[in-house]
């Protein structure tokens, strides 16, 4: 398990802690009064495919700065105090965590509105692969809405 | 000369991670694809039909965009992270 919580954007293939990781960004400021979790998960199944495993690849410094810039922008458009973002790498088995959002605000509201934009733009900005094992095979996945 | 990084299932395709060309001054990425349709054919073909993003530089660029010595592109099938 990872406990490596010095940066608030991480690629890794480490397992995370939710817990742990809120309770770094409430350090962020005395004034959060909102936190809005995402939490993606391994399903076990995709368009009816019974999945076996799933494997994540990136390209390591452009996912990164894409992760920084998704960071950035919703803490300046939607006045958060603070966001992090994290996403695994590598073998995943189906239950296990994938990816982190934490939106930290003021309010409830902005930190809705940023969680749910960050995860949208994380799927289209940011160069990571899925990889599905099934039944029938190993599949790279498409770009899923 | 400039290095170009294939990932995920077009990595299997090419059957290597990347390759590297020596370039003309003002060489755009679509004159580039020539280079690496040489290398990889059906690669540098899908670049010419925009079946793949390309980065220069950890960003996405279009097709016109010039390159220079030193230059890392990369060619990007769609994402899939998230869930």
């Amino acid at each position: 398990m990872s406990t490596a919580l010095e940066s608030k954007v991480r690629i890794q293939r480490e397992d995370f802690s939710v817990t742990d990781e809120i309770e770094f960004m409430k350090k962020s400021s005395r004034n959060i009064g909102g936190i809005t979790t995402f939490l993606g998960t391994g399903r076990e199944t995709n368009k009816g495919e019974n999945i076996s495993e799933l494997n994540f690849e990136h390209y390591p410094q452009m996912a990164e700065k894409k992760l920084g810039e998704i960071r950035e922008k919703a803490i300046k458009d939607f006045g958060l105090i603070d966001m992090s973002i994290i996403h695994r790498i590598g073998h995943i088995e189906i239950g296990d965590n994938i990816v982190l959002i934490i939106a930290c605000g003021e309010h409830r509201q902005e930190t809705f509105k940023a969680c749910e934009w960050a995860i949208a733009e994380l799927k289209r900005t940011t160069p990571i692969w899925k990889r599905e094992t099934t039944s029938k095979g190993e599949v790279w996945v498409q770009a899923t809405p | 000369m400039v290095t170009v990084k294939y990932f995920a299932n077009l990595k299997q395709m090419a059957g290597k991670e990347e390759d590297q060309f020596d370039i003309n001054e003002g060489t755009t990425l679509e004159q580039l694809s020539d280079l690496i349709k040489q290398s990889v054919p059906q690669l540098g073909d899908m670049v010419r039909e925009k079946k793949v993003m390309i980065s220069l530089n950890y960003d996405v660029v279009p097709l016109d965009t010039v390159v220079k010595d030193g230059d890392e592109i990369a060619l990007l099938p769609p994402f899939s992270g998230g869930i």
